[in-house]
């Protein structure tokens, strides 16, 4: 199997889906003549033209509007934010236009549109420009948020994101575009919702997501050197979550340890506890513990940076800790 | 004392530059010296790894703030965007001080929390590098609404980029700073780009000053920014209204970037030419103001080698103070997120 990046496997997923259904255009800053911030959009302008490989000022609001309006009239956007930090200023578009229409139309007008972009916090960036917005998307009802943490997740999910008849949010990481991994020659989709056991064990569960799913699965790999067998639930969606899959996990090894990349209050490790409370309360055999960034705007001083960041080490402390080891 | 030709900084009949008062020459020359190689050491600095994250080099807008900032008196209040290490130091900041920021220490001027983007200083009402491209633009209104409310005569400084006049926030900010009056001063850095993207694909109007059409008692005008004395001049105009008149104006300054976007971006790229970027650097706004006073007998070849020692032992200096300067504590990272009430 051919050996890609991330940001190929996305570049690949814009481009067979944009070649599939001329109702598909890109929109964004920087995404045509510039190849993308990231160059994820790299050759897409050469290639489809600027009809549908649009440059935009930088004006997130408007554009992520032009985008819903665009929908409603029967096109099906990708909406590119340079960073998720940026789509705050957008952010009324995506819960009050995308996220509403359907419902309060009376289920006249869908929106079919994906936002996507890079999201969560890469090297030294700072406070405005370091965070995770898993928790604040996935609280709205009317959309779907999807985190792929690998380039084969990546095409499957954003190919599966674009042909959705909803608004799906994409959430890329801007320290994944780089990363390699295995992506077939042939068409595959990935199905919205379902999650994706990782690696197999039947110790601890770790529940997680995107960037964060790289960690577990190192974090399981050298657990099992010590002979802790880690089961990595990637959830690739975060809502609608695939809460059978954690069950299941669950049941099997007793014990979980949810990893996120975002803050702790009200985070997607809370809703997870919650459901695992419900549904496996009489499974569990230590508290669920969960890992996460911490309760600060990220600071720029390196050392700092990495106190505050979730990682690798954390998430054995963690691990060890619900399973009594030290 | 000012340019011949009020137009531009290319497009328009060349500006012939002229020296003007002496001392003050040599005051802004040594301004816009400091951040000239301020920000070469900086570079360097990135290279070796010793700063990080996103760094955007202000290298060709020297005369923008060095003329703006020198007109202004030290109880008025300057904000910005993320390219402020310029702003910072003409506004006296220590370069120690922003250089220690730089390197992410505890003697940085935000404490090593802010870095590159997030320079703030309170002792010289610097109220920041923003980093979300417009979002200060209200806060520089704000400003301008509390000098207005307490009754005062400062002003307040809100440079941007040429993005900025395409985003909502600037035309909501516009609109109250015009019609409650407020004492702001909207400077537009046009240095022709936005990253990769040029103002004409941007931006549905041809002068970007023309903006403060759309704002009653707001006055629009275009600035040579590679000529200090021009910028100096209209600031001094733009400060007196806000002053005395409490009445907002938006200045165009016409410079341009010698660098990338920022340090992960190519210096000329593929948005914009070689030959572009070499033309604007004939008219090098440190170099220009040098070389009219050399030609006017206000500076020998001299104490222009003198002001080069002095400006390199002041920016080696702050690179080994900062080098020095300890990582902020562990313990640090809980603090400042909200102020202490509890004792
Ligand atoms: C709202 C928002 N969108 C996108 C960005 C990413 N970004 C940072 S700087 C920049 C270009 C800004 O150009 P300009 O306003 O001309 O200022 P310059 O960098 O030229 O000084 C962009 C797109 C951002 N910081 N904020
Ligand atoms: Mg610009």
């Amino acid at each position: 199997m051919p050996i890609i990046t991330y940001r190929e496997a996305l570049n690949q997923a814009l481009r067979e889906e944009m070649s599939r259904d001329d109702r598909v255009y890109l929109m964004g800053e920087e995404v045509g003549v510039y190849n993308g911030a990231y160059k994820v959009s790299k050759g897409l302008l050469e290639e489809f033209g600027e009809n549908r490989v649009v440059d935009s000022p930088i004006a997130e609001l408007g554009f992520a509007g032009i985008g819903v309006g665009s929908a409603m009239a029967g096109l099906r956007p990708v909406i590119e934010f340079m960073t998720w930090n940026f789509a705050l200023l957008a952010i009324d578009q995506v819960v009050n236009s995308a996220a509403k229409m359907l419902y309060m139309s009376g289920g006249q007008f869908n929106v079919p549109i994906v936002f996507r972009g890079p999201n969560g916090a890469a090297l030294q960036l700072g406070a405005q420009h370091s965070q995770a917005f898993e928790s604040w998307l996935a609280h709205i009802p009317g959309i779907k948020v999807l985190s792929p943490g690998t380039p084969y997740d990546a095409k499957g999910l954003l190919k599966s994101a674009i042909r959705d008849d909803n608004p799906v949010v994409v959430l890329e990481g801007e320290m994944l575009y780089n990363t390699k991994g295995e992506v077939p020659d042939h068409e595959y989709l990935i199905p919205l919702g379902k999650a994706d056991r990782k690696r197999e064990g039947g110790d601890c569960s770790i529940i997680t997501s995107g960037k964060m799913a790289l960690v577990a699965m190192q974090v399981a790999d050298q657990l099992a050197k010590e002979d802790i067998h880690v089961d990595v639930i990637d959830l690739l969606t975060i809502r609608p979550m695939d809460v059978e899959a954690i069950y299941e996990s669950v049941r099997k090894t007793n014990r979980a340890v949810v990893l996120e990349e975002g803050w702790e209050i009200c985070g997607i490790g809370a809703q997870v506890v919650d459901f695992i409370q419900r549904e496996c309360f009489d499974d569990l055999d230590a508290p669920v513990i969960r890992v996460h960034q911490a309760d600060v705007p990220m600071p720029y001083a390196k050392n700092l940076e990495k106190i505050a960041k979730p990682d690798a080490a954390k998430t054995i402390a963690a691990v060890k800790q619900v399973m009594y080891r030290s | 004392m000012a340019s011949k030709k009020k137009t531009d900084a290319k497009g328009e009949a060349r500006s012939v530059r002229t020296a003007g008062d002496p001392a003050l020459d040599r005051e802004m020359l040594q301004s816009m010296l400091l951040q000239r190689r301020f920000e070469e050491k900086t570079g360097e600095a990135y290279a070796l790894g010793k700063v990080g994250g996103f760094c955007h080099l202000y290298i060709g807008q020297e005369a923008v703030s060095t003329g703006i900032i020198s007109q202004l008196r030290p109880d008025d209040y300057v904000i910005g965007t993320y390219r402020d290490h310029g702003q910072a130091l003409a506004r006296g900041v220590a370069p120690r001080a922003v250089m220690a920021e730089l390197f992410g220490r505890i003697d940085g001027c935000s404490r090593g929390k802010g870095g590159s983007m997030h320079m703030f200083d309170r002792h010289t009402n610097f109220l920041g590098g923003h980093g979300i491209v417009g979002s200060h633009v209200p806060l520089g209104a704000g400003v301008g609404f509390a000098i207005k409310y307490r009754g005062g005569d400062q002003v307040c400084v809100c440079f941007m980029g040429d993005s900025v006049v395409n985003i909502g926030a600037f035309h909501e900010a516009l609109n109250m700073a015009a019609l409650w009056k407020l004492p702001v001063l909207f400077v537009i850095e046009n240095n022709r780009y936005g990253m990769g993207t040029s103002v004409e694909r941007a931006a549905a109007v041809d002068d970007l000053s023309r903006r403060a059409d759309g704002y009653k008692g707001m006055d629009g005008i275009v600035i040579d920014g590679m000529d200090v004395h021009s910028v100096r001049e209209a600031a001094a105009k733009a400060i007196a209204r806000a002053r005395t008149e409490s009445l907002p104006s938006l200045l165009e300054i016409r410079t341009y970037r010698f660098r990338g976007h920022s340090m992960s971006d190519a210096v000329s790229g593929t948005y914009r030419s070689k030959d572009e970027l070499e033309e604007y650097q004939t008219m090098d706004p440190v170099f220009s103001l040098r070389d009219a006073m050399v030609i006017a007998g206000t500076l020998t070849v001299a104490e222009w080698e003198q002001m080069e020692k002095d400006v390199a032992a002041t920016v080696q200096d702050a690179w080994d103070f900062a080098d020095q300067s300890p990582e902020p504590p562990a313990g640090a990272l809980y603090e400042d997120v909200l102020v202490d009430t509890t004792s």
